[in-house]
Formats: structure tokens, sequence, C-alpha cells
């Protein structure tokens, strides 16, 4: 067992989804269950690794025990291991706010559900690039059903767009794996490196348009501008677990942008090294203005939340684009943060537009809310974390991220942008928490909710703040391995060992 | 040979591109299907074009057929086979849901 533990966390969802498809029209109980198990055993699976990995040690799975770069392979390294962990957590309170009525909402959620963590755990394991494909559309296709799991009529076209844009998008990473290919002849992540660092200069030019391609792609999964619009619709009308699941959807572009540019085309790459470099940080700076003006701009809740993700990808971003092993370090903090709290708001604002009647999301006064003080707390709450004011994790990483910037050219624009957006995200989310729970008018209709209901909608909220919580509590050993994870990352000469000599393994 | 292949990969990318930013949902999806077969195109022939030779290294055989290519492309156009399918189920949905094919719902006669 203990020697396929790397490929656990890419199995274990694909089976309990091909059990839950057979399960179909069964008990709900049932189903929910075998759900919520496969969730907590990817924790603990993803827990495991966490201890094995921590030590610096980076372990590999070649499928059908093919060497490398032969076969196929998973890696499990630092960084992988903690996008799994984060990945699961959020996961674990999606679903649980799902059992308040979204999963029987329609056919095979619950199947979906798991085959979109197999997607997303089998893209942060994969060690071979045309398997990133692979699981990128595996994760696209459960998501696509996801989005529109429900039905509805602007939730059907918000599909539409989603859908339509990410297959434009699979098609210019099957471009860029070619031109990679046909050049290099290998897809193995670590060959790849391997032969971009010593790659002629004629082959040069090709092999950056390669990259820059695969940047596009990433940049759209990412939500990076120009590429983030099909973002705030799709998220804004899908329903509320699967907005929360979803708040790790972008990280997946992040983690691709992060593992590619630091092991292909980093500082090692050769004719290509930092290759992004010019181009990330600008792009992500524009992406965090033009998300917050976005936050400020919005007209309802939903959509303010999914600015949020845009403004949030941005300032992760800026951290990665300082491109030193503070700024990857402070951006690993951020990730986590930033989707935990994202999830916690689509959450909390699902039962919020529950309580409002007609009126939903709208910044419209409407009658007092039920439980506004709970809810309102939460949101207070919630507000501090994204707006990143102290004593929140939120603080703690846009000051890790302000601090790895000090000793950047740029440093004036950095700083300004993010102060500013901070400032205007705490504007923006103070008018809206008066609006919906202090400006009020008319009397509220009196709505049934037992006090066992509004428990199983307020503790996955409460769960995934306290995670935040955790973040801060926990910070101390958290950055040690966060930057013992960007040292590794910087000098992918240990990975390519790992992976070409096997010298890790069993 | 090669000529003709980038020729074919060109106009089905412009085809596939120009159809894809039409305005009505199958003029989409059929540019869609264009660009993925642009790219699978190009995926196989990335493994270098060969006539008549086998994807394996023989004794005696002078040339061979680059077999990844092969797989990866078989990978691909199930795929993209997949997600074609999707594509047109969710544009007939979004047809009847908003009554008419544009791809914003607006119905512009």
């Amino acid at each position: 067992m203990m020697a396929h533990d790397v490929i656990a966390p890419v199995l274990l969802p694909l089976l309990a989804g091909i059990m839950l498809v057979l399960l179909r029209g069964k008990s709900l109980l049932l189903q929910r269950s075998l759900s919520i198990l496969s969730i907590l055993l990817q924790i603990f699976l993803a827990a495991g690794l966490l201890t094995q990995v921590s030590d610096g040690a980076i372990l590999t799975y070649s499928l059908g025990d093919w060497p490398a770069p032969f076969g196929i392979l998973l890696v499990a390294d630092r960084l992988a291991v903690w996008m799994l962990l984060v990945t699961s957590l959020v996961a674990l309170f999606s679903l649980l706010y799902a059992f308040n009525g979204t999963d029987s909402n329609g056919h095979h959620f619950h199947a979906l559900f798991q085959l979109q963590l197999f997607g997303l755990n089998g893209a942060f394991l994969t060690g071979d690039l045309f398997n990133l494909f692979v699981f990128f559309e595996i994760l696209l296709i459960a998501s696509y059903s996801l989005l529109l799991h429900g039905g509805g009529r602007l939730r059907t076209k918000a599909g539409l767009h989603f859908v339509v844009i990410n297959l434009v998008g699979s098609t210019l990473f099957l471009f860029a794996v070619g031109v990679l290919y046909g050049l290099l002849g290998t897809l193995n992540m670590a060959d790849l490196a391997a032969r971009i660092a010593v790659m002629p200069q004629e082959q040069a030019p090709l092999i950056k348009a390669a990259g820059l391609l695969l940047f596009s792609v990433f940049a759209l999964k990412a939500a990076l501008v120009p590429l983030y619009l099909w973002l705030p619709s799709a998220y804004a009308h899908t329903s509320a677990p699967v907005a929360a699941l979803f708040a790790i959807m972008t990280k997946v572009g992040v983690y691709s942008i992060l593992r590619i540019y630091t092991l292909l085309f980093g500082a090692q790459g050769g004719l290509a090294a930092n290759l992004i470099e010019p181009w990330l940080l600008p792009l992500a700076l524009l992406t965090l203005l033009i998300g917050m003006a976005g936050v400020v701009a919005s007209s309802g809740l939903r959509q303010q939340t999914a600015y949020l993700v845009v403004a949030s990808v941005g300032s992760l971003l800026t951290s990665l684009g300082l491109n030193t092993e503070a700024g990857i370090a402070a951006g690993l903090y951020y990730l986590p943060h930033s989707t935990f709290a994202a999830a916690a708001c689509f959450l909390l604002v699902n039962s919020i537009v529950n309580r409002r009647g007609a009126l939903a999301d709208k910044f419209e006064p409407a009658p007092p809310i039920q439980h506004a003080r709970l809810l309102g707390g939460l949101f207070f709450v919630t507000a501090v974390l994204l707006a990143g004011l102290p004593p929140l994790s939120g603080f703690i990483g846009k000051f890790m991220i302000l601090r790895a910037a000090l000793t950047h050219p740029q440093l004036v624009w950095i700083m300004a942008i993010i102060l500013i957006t901070s400032l205007l995200a705490l504007i923006a989310l103070a008018r809206s928490g008066s609006l919906l729970f202090y400006k009020v008018q008319g009397v509220p209709e009196p709505v049934n909710f037992t006090s066992s209901a509004v428990f199983t909608e307020i503790m996955p909220i409460i769960g995934l703040l306290s995670l935040c919580l955790g973040l801060v509590l926990f910070a101390g050993p958290v950055s040690d391995y966060l930057q013992l994870t960007a040292e590794q990352l910087r000098q992918p000469g240990g990975y390519i060992r790992a992976v070409l000599l096997m010298e890790e393994s069993n | 040979m090669e000529a003709l292949i980038a020729i074919i990969i060109g106009t089905l990318t412009a085809c596939g591109v120009y159809l894809a930013l039409r305005e009505r949902t199958f003029p989409v999806v059929l540019g869609l299907t264009f660009l993925s077969y642009a790219a699978n195109i190009f995926l196989l022939a990335m493994g270098r074009l060969t006539i008549g030779a086998p994807p394996i290294i023989t004794q005696n055989g002078e040339t061979y057929a680059d077999p990844i290519p092969q797989a990866l492309v078989l990978t691909a156009i199930v795929i993209s086979f997949a997600m074609t399918a999707f594509v047109i189920v969710l544009a007939l949905k979004t047809y009847k849901e908003m009554g008419n094919d544009h791809v914003d719902g607006i119905h512009k006669p």
C-alpha cells in the first residue's frame, strides 16, 4: 500500500465517482455518505503524503512500472501535495453545504463532484504534459456539468460561454504540446526541462512560442486579464456549492503557471529562461485592478464575489510574478486563504439570498432578513478576510506579498496597486454589508427555518472560516513549509533528478 | 506532402477561428470542430510524416513512424468527440431555453 499512495488520491475519487454513477436512484443518504467518505479519505491521504514530502522527498509513481521518460508518471512534491490538501478541504465544506438541497436538485451531482476531484487531483500530481491536458479535460467536462446543475436560463447561457472558451483553450493547449513534442521529442516534464536547458539556438523561437502559447492557456484557466471575461457570469449564476468548489478551479491555472514556468522555463531554462517574467507581473497587477473595479461596480452580491475571485487571482499572480522565493512562498500562503475565503463567501451569499425572496442578491433595500445577526456576523468576518484586514489570514497574506516585493524594482507600482485595491475592497464590502443588513425597510415575511436546517447551512461556512483562522494560528509552520516549497521549486534540478533517475522511488 | 498538410492545417484553423467568432451557436460548434481537426492533424504531423513505415523499430527497417503522436491523437480525438457531443447538446438546450440560437440569447432578426 505504501508504494501506491501517490496514485491513491487520483484513483479514490474515480472509483467513488463510478460507484456513485451506479448508485443513481438509490437513497440520497447512501450517495451522500459515500461521497463524504471519499473526501474524508482524500484529506487523510493528502495529510499522509504531506508528512512524507515535508522533508524534501519527491515521490514518483510510474504507471505500469515503465521507466521515465517512456512511461507516464505521477510526481508528488511539496507543491503538489499542498494543492491536494487545499482542494480536498474546500471540497469537504462545499459538499456539506450541498446537502442542503443542491444535490437533490438534479441527477448525478455526487458522481460529477467526485469526477471533478479526480481531474483536479490528477492535474496536481501528473508529471507529464499531455496528461496535464487530459486531466484538464476531465476536470473541465465535470465542471461543465456541475456548472449547469439545476438548470435555469442565465445559468445555461453562462455555461455555454464557459464551455466554448474552454474548448478553444484546449485546442491551443494541443498545439503547444504538439510543438514541444515535435522539437524535443518528449512530453515528460522533467525530461522536457532537461532538454529545454540545452536547446540549440535555431529551435529557441519555436520553443518560446510554444511556452507562451501554454501561458495563454493557463492564463485562461486562471482568469488573468484579458482572458477573465468568462468567470464573473459563470461563477455568479451557478449553484453555491459548485461556485465554492470552483474557487479552486482558477488555482489550477495558477498551479500550472507556477509548475511550468519554474520547472521548464525557469532560471535554468537555457535560451528560454524566465520566459514569462516580462508578462506575468504587469498582467497580474492589471487583473487585480480590473477585478477590483468589477467588485466596486457590481450590482449584486454574487457578481461581487465572483469579481473578488478575479482580484484574488491578481494578487496571487502578482506575488508569483516577483519571481523570488519569498514571492512564491507568499503566493502559496495567499492561495489557500483566498480559496477558503471566496468559497465561504459564495456559500454565505447563497444563505443570504435564500432569505431575501424575490430581491435575491441585488443591492436594494429589502425587509430585514432572518438570522440577520448570525449571517451579518459571518459576513463581517468574511469581509475582513477578503479585504485583508488584520488580524486574519488575508492580512498576513498581503503582508507577506508586500514584504516579498520590497526588493523588487517595480515596488512603487506593486505597493500602490495592492494597497489601493485593498482599500477599494474594504469600501465595496462595507457598502454591501450595510445595504444588506442595515438599510432595511418593510416588514419581514415569516419563513420557517428549523434550527437543524440553519445548523447544516451555517456549519460549512464556519468550517471554511475556521480554516482561515487555522492559517493564522499556524502561520509559522505553514510559512516555513511554503518557504521550503519555494526553494524546491526554484531549484528544479532535484525534481528532474528524482524523476529521471528514480532515486527516490520505492 | 509537408506543404499540403501545412496548408490543410492552416485552412482548417482559419475557418475554425472565423466560425468560432460567429454569433449563432451552430457555426460556433462547427468552428470548434474545425479547430480540433486542425489540432489533431498538427499533432500527427509533429511525429514527422512517414509513408509505409511500421510504428516500431525493426532490425532491418531503416525508417519507422513515431507511434507516440498517433497515441496522443487518438486520445485527443476521443476527448474532442465527447466535448463536441456535449457542446451540441448544450447549444440545443440554450436554444430551447432562450428561444433563439444567438450565443448571448438576444434575438436579432
